[in-house]
């Protein structure tokens, strides 16, 4: 279970969360929605120790994230994370991009590392790929090989920030049916996303971000089809 | 044209030529090691905003990529001298390359590192990556293949300017030609083995660096 409790984080004067608690189950797929600027990414890193916090407490299966005495490498591995931006490595094969982190940061014997790999890439629909650079695959390709990057690591939980967001339309499909198939196999993700369809067919829950704090949240097709906060109404009738 | 070519006498001495070759070979790939090895200083001590060693860095890089290299030498011979510290020829054409490529490569380094966007270090640590991990797999392979090329052009670069060495007499490839025509007065003869000789080896070094580099970079490069 991820626990976000009462988290505040500033850059310099500018505070971005203030005071953000979320409680996301096993299993459960939550996906944050709201205007750019609000601090959704930010909670993101602030989940996966990428970016300290400045109070309130984060809690992975119980292990306290922020903590001076917890092991920031080795708590990462429990969390995938995908980014905007794809981040594929370029001086690295499909198939090693993936293989890389399992074999070095799991310490898994080249076959091994190899092997899980294959599986993962051939779960995102990569398999005909392993020898490609990513360099000369199109962005959704790229994406897919981030997120089975992530996946080969066999973390608990995925984080997915806007992953669609810098991919032509027509490539957007692919990546969200990758991830609607994680989701049926009971991955549990919090996804940032601004598609709104995405969000109310495949989360479970919904919460709406207004400059750093939950200003909604509440199950998915509600929060969707039928917001209670004015706030939420707005920022729906605009992205509609 | 009534120059008469004698290349009979320039090949009786081709083995005092052939071991000037090998200094002027010798103090370039010598100038170059250091030269890496204290740019790599150079460009983080002019990343890391530390004032002192920021401003030396700048400092050094400013100079030497600003003033010629015959006065680089000069100063390390003549200069030197005058302050009753004697260099031999060699060691004063060494520490001038050395200086010049250190200031070329901090910057070399420094462009080549800042090239990699740090979300490749983000993309990493989400992995689990420790940051010696993310160095070691990650930031600096790419960074390698890009000042790759620039490295390579310094090292000819080195090779060619060590004939400077000629002005204070050291025994390097144009120095010993230099050497070998006054005695002779074959001047056209042993200037143009001479030149065959270092088109010879700058041609070997692209050669055998081009090679490498398939090796390394497995023919992305
Ligand atoms: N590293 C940073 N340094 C300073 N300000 C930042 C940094 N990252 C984000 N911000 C600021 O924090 C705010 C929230 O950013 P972010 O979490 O990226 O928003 P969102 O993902 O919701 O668009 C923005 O105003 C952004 O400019
Ligand atoms: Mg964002």
């Amino acid at each position: 279970m991820i626990s976000v409790q009462n988290v505040h984080k500033s850059f310099g004067d500018l505070e971005v969360l203030k005071g953000v608690s979320l409680d996301v189950e096993k299993g459960e797929v939550v996906s944050i929605i709201g205007g750019s600027g609000s601090g959704k990414s930010t909670l993101l890193y602030c989940i996966n120790a990428i970016e300290p916090i400045n109070s309130g407490k984060i809690l992975v299966d119980g292990v306290d994230v922020h903590a001076k005495e917890t092991n920031k490498d080795k708590l990462r591995q429990k969390l995938g994370m995908v980014f905007q931006q794809w981040n594929s490595f370029p001086h690295m094969t499909v198939l090693e991009n993936a293989a890389l982190a399992p074999r070095i940061v799991k310490k898994m014997s080249k076959e091994e590392a190899i092997e899980i790999a294959k599986k993962e890439l051939e779960h995102v629909g990569l398999g005909d790929k392993l020898d490609v650079y990513p360099t000369k695959m199109s962005g959704g390709q790229q994406q897919r090989l981030a997120i089975a990057r992530a996946l080969a690591m066999k973390p608990d939980y995925m984080l997915l920030d806007e992953v669609t967001s810098a991919l032509d339309p027509e490539l957007v499909g692919e990546v969200l049916d990758t991830l609607r198939l994680l989701a049926e196999e009971g991955m549990t993700m919090i996804c940032v996303t601004h598609e709104m369809g995405f969000a109310r067919d495949v989360s479970d829950r919904v919460a709406y971000f207004h400059q750093g704090v939950i200003a909604e949240i509440g199950e998915a097709r509600q929060v969707i089809t039928d917001p209670q906060n004015p706030l939420t109404q707005k920022f729906l009738s605009k992205v509609r | 044209m009534d120059y008469e070519f004698h290349w009979n006498i320039v090949f009786q001495n081709m083995p005092e030529l052939l071991n000037g070759a090998f200094v002027t070979l010798h103090v370039s790939v010598l100038a170059m090691l250091l030269g890496v090895v204290i740019a790599i200083l150079l460009a983080i001590a002019k990343m890391n905003n530390s004032k002192p060693f920021c401003y030396v860095a700048t400092v050094w890089v400013e100079i030497a990529r600003n003033t010629p290299a015959l006065f680089q030498i000069y100063m390390a011979y003549f200069g030197l001298g005058a302050f009753g510290i004697h260099l031999s020829p060699y060691v004063a054409v060494l520490s001038a390359l050395v200086f010049i490529n250190a200031g070329y490569l901090t910057e070399t380094f420094r462009g080549g590192f800042q090239s990699i966007p740090t979300t490749q270090y983000s993309a990493s640590k989400s992995l689990g990556m420790t940051s010696i991990q993310a160095y070691r797999y990650i930031i600096l392979p790419q960074m390698l293949r890009r000042i790759y090329h620039p490295m390579t052009n310094q090292f000819v670069w080195s090779i060619l300017m060590s004939s400077l060495g000629i002005l204070v007499g050291m025994s390097e490839l144009s120095g010993t030609t230099q050497r070998l025509q006054s005695l002779s007065f074959r001047t056209l003869e042993f200037f143009i083995v001479a030149a065959v000789m270092y088109f010879i080896i700058t041609k070997l070094v692209l050669f055998s660096s081009s090679l490498l580099a398939r090796r390394l970079f497995k023919g992305e490069i």
